[in-house]
């Protein structure tokens, strides 16, 4: 393969090259989705894909996410390495007692015989006008199932990196792509794709001294831009990309916040026994002694997810981010 | 087998007018099917005799039911004395359970539901591995590979759509390879039987559906499930062939389930077999039957249990020597006093394994987890 130079590339780009190339490498990877031939996907992350290896490797199914899933497992029992695309976030609910009762726990069940070697692509959060059913943030239903990988890339690079690595995994990954990211671009080289950390890694994106922004896929970019704005208010923050949400990189988080000693954590679902709950226990168990303040949350709020023209207020911002900062207790 | 409608309307390259798209005539290949409303029989006073390699197929399939029935017994009782969590009988459904496993090749794969463990058996299974997921020792008792047996499924009708994955990626991969999926008369309100048939269909994935129509989902009658004339009748709509058969009747259960084998090893896609039969037992030992059923019912049925159905057949036939039925009869001891001594014996269970197979490796959780729970036992 000819490297090219370095150029702009999307983060659906570099997905799409990530199925690309698994499917070039490993004959045993198949996709299934619906709208993934012809058309390449509504998002057209597939976009080519069917017309270079074929209606069989790049498959358009009947419109049912159980079914597609439920056949992706006995495709996997087989020994095949099924990648499926759930055309949304909440469309991937039918699929969900399949996910849950099959995928999940096979492996468990059959004490090893029959892994799951199963990626389970989907779109998700909010951010891009979507009309009802299209902007969900369901991490917290996958996180709370024992026997998945739940991962979110944020970067370009991950975006390439984690998905590899999910489809190269022996244990079903579900693979939570922040939609709103889609777009955003980052110089990279395409053809020399760069090793990023392996699943289950958290990364500091952004080293600090006064407190953690503790974050994941479509948030990102917020947290940093919240960091940047800080700045201006004295405060360093750092932030940490959580990247994985299962498994879960204690190490990397409380490593961070022992430094800092002020933690908020910022994702756009809802807070009520979401991903924050969980991550803001973890820390208070294991960083209790280095907390100047109670670790809080940013989240979306407790609502079904708004529609468009209200989403900006319930998305968080850096406005919000700022404030919970300003929060964490300074005056002691 | 009725046809539908008339043959497709000819094509516009003869010359004809063309069809406009909002009169597009319905697809006619496959030709849409009804299926016969009367139930096939094969056994019977006025039957004619089986002929040439049946007469060797009659008399497996008899001596696997006497087995069968033991098996049922002796589980039953085993869960009466606590060595089962909980045992769903297939006492009276036999037949079914027999002929699903007996049709099928080596190579093929068997997807059972939690009511199929003899099926398992009868396809060589040891019977405490089948039995594992209802002593509750492990989820699964078996590795499926080896008999190519998918874990038992308890969600009710979750396992048809791996059944149609599993045949569609061995025809991916060249392979001859058949999956016969079985499901309940309940199972097939459920939408993933919709699904699964469904991707068979449209797939020709080389897959049979068995429902066993045993008249009830634990409680519910078949009237309160489905206003189809018959389940058969609902593979009309997915444009795959649909089969009712006599589920008591063990010949006829084989002989139709190896029509739809044959059919679909040679290309030709699902089939759905619809066999109507009955649960002579309970839902399962925590169930109370009587509460939903009449004895009278449960007498009739009894006059068409699977077992003497057969019994007299061979016997009317010449084909039932003494040899065979005590070979049947001590084979079926045999294996009733391996369960029970087997069975009685305590399980060696181990709580690490209880996370050792949740990931290919566990999570620094799980591994924080598991030392715990093995220091708490420690200080016990």
């Amino acid at each position: 393969m000819t490297s090219t130079a370095a150029r702009s590339v999307s983060l659906a780009e570099a997905l799409r090259r990530a199925l690309r190339d698994a499917l070039a490498e490993d004959p045993t990877v198949h996709l299934l989705g619906e709208d993934i031939g012809t058309l390449g996907g509504v998002f057209r992350i597939t976009d080519g894909l069917a017309a270079e290896f074929g209606p069989e490797r790049c498959a358009d199914t009947p419109l049912a996410e159980a079914g597609i899933l439920g056949t992706a497992t006995g495709m996997a029992m087989y020994g095949l390495r099924p990648v499926v695309e759930m055309q949304f976030d909440a469309f991937a609910y039918p699929a969900f007692e399949q996910l849950v009762s099959h995928v999940a726990r096979m492996r468990n069940r059959t004490r090893g015989a029959m892994p799951m070697p199963l990626t389970i692509r989907i779109p998700y959060g909010g951010g891009i006008g979507g009309v009802e059913h299209h902007s969900d943030s369901s991490e917290a239903y996958y996180m709370a199932t024992p026997g998945l990988h739940v991962v979110t890339p944020a970067t370009v690079a991950d975006a390439y990196g984690l998905l590899r690595q999910a489809i190269a995994s022996d244990d079903p990954v579900v693979f939570l792509e922040p939609k709103r990211l889609y777009w955003s671009k980052d110089t990279v080289d395409p053809d020399a794709p760069p090793d990023v950390p392996p699943l289950g890694r958290a990364v500091v994106r952004r080293p600090g001294t006064s407190a953690t922004l503790i974050t994941y896929g479509p948030s990102l970019p917020l947290c940093l831009a919240a960091a940047e704005e800080a700045r201006g208010r004295g405060w360093d923050l750092g932030v940490v990309d959580l990247r994985t949400l299962v498994p879960f990189d204690d190490a990397t988080v409380c490593a961070e916040v022992r430094r800092t000693g002020r933690a908020v954590v910022v994702h756009e679902a809802a807070g009520f026994a979401g991903p924050g709950a969980e991550i803001a226990a973890r820390i208070t168990e294991r960083c209790f002694h280095h907390l100047a303040a109670p670790v809080l949350r940013v989240t979306g709020h407790d609502i079904p997810y708004p529609p468009p023209l209200l989403e900006r207020h319930h998305l968080p911002d850096t406005a919000r981010i700022l404030d919970a900062v300003a929060r964490l207790q300074w005056e002691e | 087998m009725t046809v539908l409608h008339e043959p497709p309307t000819p094509s516009p390259t003869t010359g004809q007018a063309p069809v406009p798209p909002w009169r597009r005539p319905p697809r006619t290949d496959p030709a849409p099917l009804l299926p016969e409303t009367e139930p096939y029989h094969r056994l019977g006073t006025d039957r004619e005799p089986p002929e040439g390699p049946d007469r060797a197929l009659w008399r497996t399939l008899h001596r696997h039911l006497v087995l069968g029935r033991r098996y049922n017994q002796q589980a039953t009782a085993l869960t009466r004395q606590g060595r089962l969590a909980v045992y769903p009988s297939s006492t009276g459904q036999e037949a079914c359970q027999i002929a699903a496993a007996l049709v099928l090749a080596e190579q093929d794969w068997l997807f059972p539901s939690y009511r199929d463990t003899l099926a398992t058996v009868a396809r060589g299974l040891d019977p405490v591995a089948a039995l594992g997921l209802l002593r509750g020792d492990w989820h699964t008792g078996y590795d499926p590979h080896t008999h190519r047996i998918a874990p038992l499924a308890t969600p009710l009708a979750t396992q048809l759509p791996h059944a149609v994955g599993l045949a569609h990626a061995a025809r991916l991969k060249g392979d001859d390879v058949v999956a016969l999926a079985m499901v309940g008369d309940g199972g097939t309100s459920e939408g993933d039987f919709h699904e699964a048939l469904n991707f068979a269909a449209v797939w020709q994935a080389p897959v049979v559906f068995l429902v066993q129509n045993n008249g009830f989902a634990i409680s519910v009658p078949l009237a309160r499930q489905t206003a189809a004339p018959t389940i058969a009748h609902k593979a009309v709509g997915y444009g795959m062939p649909g089969r009712l058969v006599d589920g008591n009747d063990a010949p006829a259960v084989y002989e139709v389930l190896a029509d739809a084998v044959r059919r679909a090893r040679a290309g030709g896609g699902p089939t759905l077999v619809e066999a109507l039969t009955y649960r002579l037992d309970a839902h399962t030992n925590a169930d109370d039957a009587t509460r939903y059923r009449e004895d009278a019912e449960v007498a009739a049925w009894r006059e068409h249990d699977p077992l003497p159905l057969l019994t007299g057949a061979l016997e009317r036939h010449g084909l039932l020597d003494e040899d065979h039925a005590r070979q049947a009869r001590d084979a079926a001891e045999e294996l009733a006093a391996g369960m029970r001594a087997r069975l009685n014996a305590e399980p060696v269970l181990d709580p690490d394994d209880l996370f050792a197979h949740v990931y290919a490796r566990p999570t620094p959780q799980l591994t924080e987890q598991a030392a715990r729970l093995r220091q708490e036992a420690a200080a016990r």
